[in-house]
């Protein structure tokens, strides 16, 4: 641990954290106790990254780690509190809602819900006293904390957070939402856990959003564990808006059995910093990954996306997209890693990540990474910054297109690739309604913009959302 | 004279590919372009069109009188020179309608004129998709992505009925269609014919021309029109083959 | 069908080494392990000047303070930099006048390699400087290129001759601190060549090195430094070679080259030092520091390299462009067998405008090796106009190999381009078959692809050298080639 680190101020705080949850005081998830132990002394023993780690040395935390948070301690189920704070932006998305706040679970009637064909769902702390065995089955075996210090520092102090758990041959049509806000009058840290269990031959659709609703500062810490059984099948959506001055890091392990599918789609409206992990675990045969993501980034944002794909079994296949849009001062990394262990026979990966830079300030760091050990495979990975594909550029002017208002269709494309691949239509709208006023200049002021697209009156550019 | 070349000559990295073409189009006339592989009728086809990475070492293209040398693609084509390309290119994320209403909206800016009301598109789409006998299922899908060979064809003159050009470029349009969509194909057109416009299809089988009938035959050999005539020339060089052309172009 | 392809597999990796001869010529060592004395005892040997001594020590102290670098995809088993031999030379009892004065051992060492120092033996017009462990004992054709003002002699003679130009550009590519084997090259580095193309004078010949590590528990440590004024041209070939022996040898070397405007310099390698036996025993530790400055406008550098020898690959030849319109190019053919490991790739910095650089790396895994491209492209903010296009493929012979791609990719500005694509598999079914139902063999179809797989590299290389390297890749793939 470096000596800047040292003197983050979080640091001081986490034993005291610690006592009042798990420790002396705190009696919450007592039988994790030893978990939450040895998921301290990895944090301890590990420290917050820094910029010399191969993994972070294009994401600084020093200065979102150099405020002086508080974390809540105690009251972990939360009952009442004020719908408001609740506004992720879909419309007319007709789901079931689940609520965070502050990394506390907030509930009406009750925190744990069991359905009629034994689908349970509500806040992971109630289903650890209601059904210890089923949680500690699966719980913290996906997201590592030995060698991860924010999933030990989750581990070790999350208060609450959902799960989910879908039982053989289920199949939930209408999406689940999970709602987790943060905001509150002080700067808060805050921990995230869930849990989400799909088993053989079931289905869900999940939307993990992230919101702020108000500016103050956060930092979301957030750690999510999905298991697919066998043929099991499962629609993840990361939805992050958080404000300017809020970070989030959230994690998302996936451990798959054979045949099961995984498309889980992270798209990031907006935030200060926000880095994901994806790691997905291909364990069974004919196990299959979508691995999605879209960025649109301006201001001083940064936007670190990481993605792991372990391909430990024959006959698996892995698709990773990610594409983004980099205005004013924002920054993206990217680093994808395939792993094809030795026995994994008959692989195809494939990955790839596309940018787009929009002014001189703005910066992507990309590395596509292959570690392959099987010969009978198929893998590939293309990384591009600045490219928008010539031959098109000349078909689209060739049909009486401007020039400008080609790259702008292209640059909409582009961004399409990932949108488009959206199922749930109030989402996907309103998701490419937010590419297309990116694009026009109408999300931030873009003088330094290539296609000094802030003149709305040059552009006869009118997208129909419906006809795409 | 709508469309008139004279002596041009074009290089591709520095290697001469059209060597002297002389080409006059009049309104109203139907040209077939005829020749073997590599010889340089896309070359023409984009240079026409504008396409960036040719370099005209020496010659003129008049459009209408006015030399379009430096004008841009779009440009062109708001003027109205349509190009059907061989290899259309797929276009992922665009949606047909959304492109073609673009496109539509461009031209008439340019021309002064009000951006087409909704209604007005739809109805002229379905029309014209009638005409080229096209599925509504493709004019959803994004431009030409994951279209088979034959459906780009058709698209490519769907587009063009949309688009109603006054000069149209079909570059081997009929390669890779079957035997009705190739009668389809010419049929529309056929229909899209008028007096004010003109069409030159570069093509390799005469079977085209049965359906589209040229009032000028022009052979193209190593950059250069060797021959030109009647509708008749391409029945004499499908029996005679491009031996042929080499041994008349050797005699003179 | 599966049967067959393991045979082939097995063929293609058990060729055997072919420059793994000792030659028996006396030698004179310094005492093993590297402390100040070591340093001080080399530049004695080679009476340098006291600035020499002093840039020696100053690395050799911050050689000290660094750590052996661990990011690579490399598994080394610990080098202990005390038990190594930092200077062996061969004994000379004068100066030499003459080839006659060459110790016959020595110049038949390099016949057997197919490098003849007799001028007049040479087929092709390439001047060649023979470096036998540490020590530079042949530069031919010297007189022929001093006429065009060429300067091409051995390092120690350069540091001798033209002192101010040693001292002026050592260095200046990589720095004594770059990295723990630059530092350590810097420190300890024995001898090398020297080439000096000055303005608009266009090398006539093909300008080589030959290394060769003959001496047991030695290090080669040589130094390359290239600086080709306005407008001139060179274009340089590299080989190297070591006997076959049990335990592991250290080569850490550093090649610099500065290109000024409208210069262009061409560096071809093909390494083949030892790689070990097949069960992974002995080989060279090749840990190489290349890179060359584009430092003025439309300056142009270009490494081409073959890699098919050495237990242990580690390097990366870089440029930076630094000069506006300047041009980058890395072409790079990896071969691993056995338990071969590479990890290499390049860098290409983009300061300038309008700087173009191209990447294309081939690598081919078999047996138990791995072989890892790795590399970084970075764009600045003030190289608008940039481009970059980079190409890494890797194919796999076998199933016990392992082929890794590591790319780093920085873009920080709107107008440039940066442009990178990968691919891995094993040798398609479908070429096989096409090849097959023409009615050729599957061992050279194999043989065929795998050239053909290469040869965008291979034909990069000077004439002279694609020979070479063809023959070479042959070797490592004995039995495939058709
Ligand atoms: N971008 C390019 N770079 C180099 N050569 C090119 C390029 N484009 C075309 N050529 C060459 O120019 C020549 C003419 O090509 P062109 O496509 O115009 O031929 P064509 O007559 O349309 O042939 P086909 O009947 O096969 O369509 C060919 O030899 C071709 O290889
Ligand atoms: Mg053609």
């Amino acid at each position: 641990m470096s000596k800047e680190l040292n003197s983050i101020p979080v640091l001081d705080s986490i034993p005291q954290w610690f006592d009042a949850i798990v420790g002396k005081e705190g009696n919450a998830f007592k039988g994790l106790q030893n978990v939450r132990t040895s998921a301290l002394e990895d944090f301890n023993r590990l420290g917050f990254p820094n910029k010399k780690m191969e993994k972070w040395r294009s994401t600084d935390l020093k200065n979102v780690l150099s405020f002086d948070y508080s974390m809540a301690t105690k009251d972990f189920l939360m009952k009442d509190i004020l719908e408001e704070v609740f506004e992720c932006e879909v419309q007319e998305l007709d789901s079931y809602v689940m609520n965070l706040y502050k990394g506390r679970f907030v509930y009406k009637e009750s925190p744990l819900h069991i359905l009629d064909d034994g689908v349970i769902v509500g806040s992971l702390s109630a289903a650890f006293d209601k059904y210890p065995e089923l949680v500690e089955k699966h719980f913290g075996k996906y997201a590592k904390t030995e060698n991860n210090a924010f999933n030990a520092l989750n581990t070790a102090l999350f208060l609450d957070g959902l799960f989910v758990y879908i039982p053989k041959n289920v199949k939930v049509e209408k999406p689940l939402q999970l709602i987790n806000a943060v905001g509150t009058t002080e700067d808060v840290f805050v921990q995230n856990r869930n849990l989400i269990i799909l088993e053989e031959n079931s289905q869900l659709t999940l939307i993990h959003c992230d919101d702020s609703y108000n500016y103050k500062r956060s930092f979301t810490n957030s750690v999510t564990e999905i298991v697919l059984g066998a043929n099991a099948s499962i629609d993840h959506y990361r939805l992050q808006n958080i404000n300017n001055n809020s970070s989030l890091k959230s994690t998302v392990a996936v451990e798959q059995a054979r045949d099961s599918r995984l498309n889980t789609n992270s798209i990031i409206l907006n935030g200060g910093l926000i880095r994901n992990e994806s790691f997905v675990t291909l364990n069974g045969e004919g196990a299959h990954a979508d691995i999605l993501g879209v960025y649109l980034a301006d201001k001083n944002q940064h936007i670190d996306n990481q993605v792991y794909v372990d391909h430990a079994v024959p006959h698996c296949t892995s698709n990773e997209l990610f594409k983004g849009i980099l205005d004013d001062y924002a920054r993206a990394v990217f680093n994808g890693h395939i792993l094809v262990r030795r026995d994994a026979q008959e692989t195809l990966a494939s990955q790839n990540n596309a940018n787009i830079i929009l002014t001189d300030k703005a910066m992507i760091n990309t590395k596509p990474f292959l570690e392959i050990y099987a010969d009978d495979v198929k893998c590939s990975h293309g990384a591009t910054v600045g490219q928008l594909d010539d031959s098109a550029l000349f078909y689209i002017r060739q049909r009486g297109i401007s020039e400008d208002n080609a790259r702008m269709l292209l640059m909409y494309a582009f961004a399409a690739e990932v949108t488009q691949k959206i199922k749930i239509d109030s989402l996907r709208e309103r998701v490419e309604d937010m590419v297309k006023k990116r694009l026009r200049g109408e999300l931030s002021i873009c003088d330094q913009c290539v296609l000094q697209c802030s003149n709305p009156e040059k552009y006869n550019f009118e997208i129909d959302m419906s006809k795409i | 004279m709508l469309l008139q070349i004279k002596n041009l000559h074009v290089s591709i990295n520095g290697k001469e590919i059209l060597r002297g073409i002389n080409l006059e189009v009049n309104k109203g006339e139907v040209h077939a372009i005829m020749g073997p592989n590599g010889t340089g009728k896309s070359t023409l086809a984009n240079v026409i069109a504008g396409k960036e990475g040719y370099e005209i070492t020496q010659g003129e293209i008049l459009y209408n009188g006015k030399d379009i040398q430096k004008m841009p693609p779009e440009v062109r084509a708001q003027e109205g020179i349509f190009l059907g390309f061989q290899y259309p290119v797929e276009i992922p994320g665009v949606s047909m309608t959304n492109f073609m209403r673009t496109s539509l909206n461009e031209i008439r800016k340019y021309h002064g004129q009000e951006p087409i009301p909704a209604k007005e598109f739809l109805a002229r789409m379905a029309e014209k998709k009638e005409l080229v006998e096209i599925t509504a299922k493709l004019t959803n899908r994004s431009v030409n992505e994951g279209f088979s060979g034959g459906e780009k064809k058709k698209n490519e003159i769907y587009q063009m009925a949309m688009l109603e050009p006054q000069l149209a470029i079909l570059d081997e349009t009929d390669s890779g269609l079957d035997i009705d969509a190739l009668r389809i194909v010419a049929n529309g057109v056929n229909k899209l014919k008028t007096s004010e416009n003109a069409t030159v299809v570069i093509t390799h089988y005469q079977r085209l021309l049965d359906y589209i009938v040229p009032d000028f035959v022009h052979v193209l050999f190593e950059g250069k029109v060797v021959l030109s005539g009647g509708k008749e020339l391409a029945l004499e060089l499908e029996e005679k083959g491009y031996d042929w052309i080499k041994k008349e172009t050797e005699k003179r | 069908m599966a049967q067959d392809e393991k045979r082939l597999i097995e063929e293609v990796t058990q060729s055997e080494y072919k420059y793994g001869f000792v030659t028996d010529i006396e030698t004179e060592t310094a005492p093993k392990g590297l402390n100040e004395d070591t340093v001080r005892y080399i530049s004695t040997q080679k009476n340098e000047p006291e600035w020499l001594l002093e840039h020696r020590l100053k690395a050799f102290r911050k050689w000290k303070e660094m750590e052996q670098p661990n990011w690579a995809h490399l598994k080394i088993a610990e080098i202990d930099f005390q038990d190594i031999i930092y200077y062996a030379a061969p004994k000379k009892k004068k100066e030499l006048a003459s080839l006659d004065e060459v110790d016959p051992e020595l110049i038949d060492t390099f016949n057997k390699l197919g490098i003849s120092l007799e001028e007049q033996k040479r087929l092709s017009n390439v001047a060649v400087d023979a470096v036998i462990d540490s020590v530079s004992v042949k530069t031919t054709f010297t007189d022929t290129l001093a006429k065009h003002g060429i300067l091409f002699c051995s390092f120690s003679d350069a540091v001798k001759n033209y002192p101010d130009l040693v001292k002026k550009y050592l260095g200046m590519a990589v720095s004594p601190s770059d990295n723990f084997f630059a530092a350590l090259n810097t420190a300890v580095f024995s001898d090398g060549s020297f080439c000096y193309i000055p303005k608009g004078v266009r090398s006539p010949m093909e300008l080589s090195t030959y290394f060769r590590i003959n001496a047991a528990n030695t290090g080669q440590f040589e130094r390359t430094l290239i600086i080709a004024e306005e407008g001139s041209y060179v274009s340089y070939m590299e080989g190297c070679t070591a006997p076959q022996r049990d335990e592991n040898q250290l080569h850490a070397a550093i090649v610099e080259i500065i290109a000024m405007k409208d210069a262009e310099v061409k560096y071809s390698t093909v390494q083949n030092w030892y790689p070990g036996n097949k069960e992974g025993k002995g080989g060279i530790y090749n840990f190489v520091t290349k890179r060359g400055i584009c430092k003025g406008d439309h300056s142009k550098i270009s490494w081409t390299q073959v890699e098919t020898g050495s237990a242990i690959t580690w390097k990366y030849p870089s440029c930076i462009l630094s000069g506006d319109n300047s041009v980058g190019e890395f072409y790079s053919v990896a071969v691993t067998n056995n338990y071969q490991q590479a990890d290499t790739g390049s860098k290409m910095i983009h300061l300038g405008k309008n700087t173009k650089s191209t990447i294309i790396s081939k690598g081919i895994s078999a047996g138990h090796s791995n072989n890892s491209y790795r590399g970084l492209v970075k764009m600045t903010k003030r190289a608008t106009n940039s481009r970059n296009y980079s190409q890494c493929d890797s194919l796999l012979l076998g199933d016990q190999c392992g082929a890794h791609t590591f790319p780093y990719i920085e873009g920080a500005n709107k107008s440039s381009i940066i442009e990178h694509e990968a691919t891995t598999s094993k040798i398609s079914e479908d070429q096989l078959f096409y090849c097959q139902q023409r009615g050729i063999s599957q061992e050279s179809a194999v043989g065929l692809i795998v050239n053909g797989y290469a040869k965008e590299v291979l034909n990069k290389l000077p004439m002279e050298f694609a020979v070479e390297a063809q023959k070479l890749l042959s070797i490592s793939l004995e039995g495939s080639v058709g």
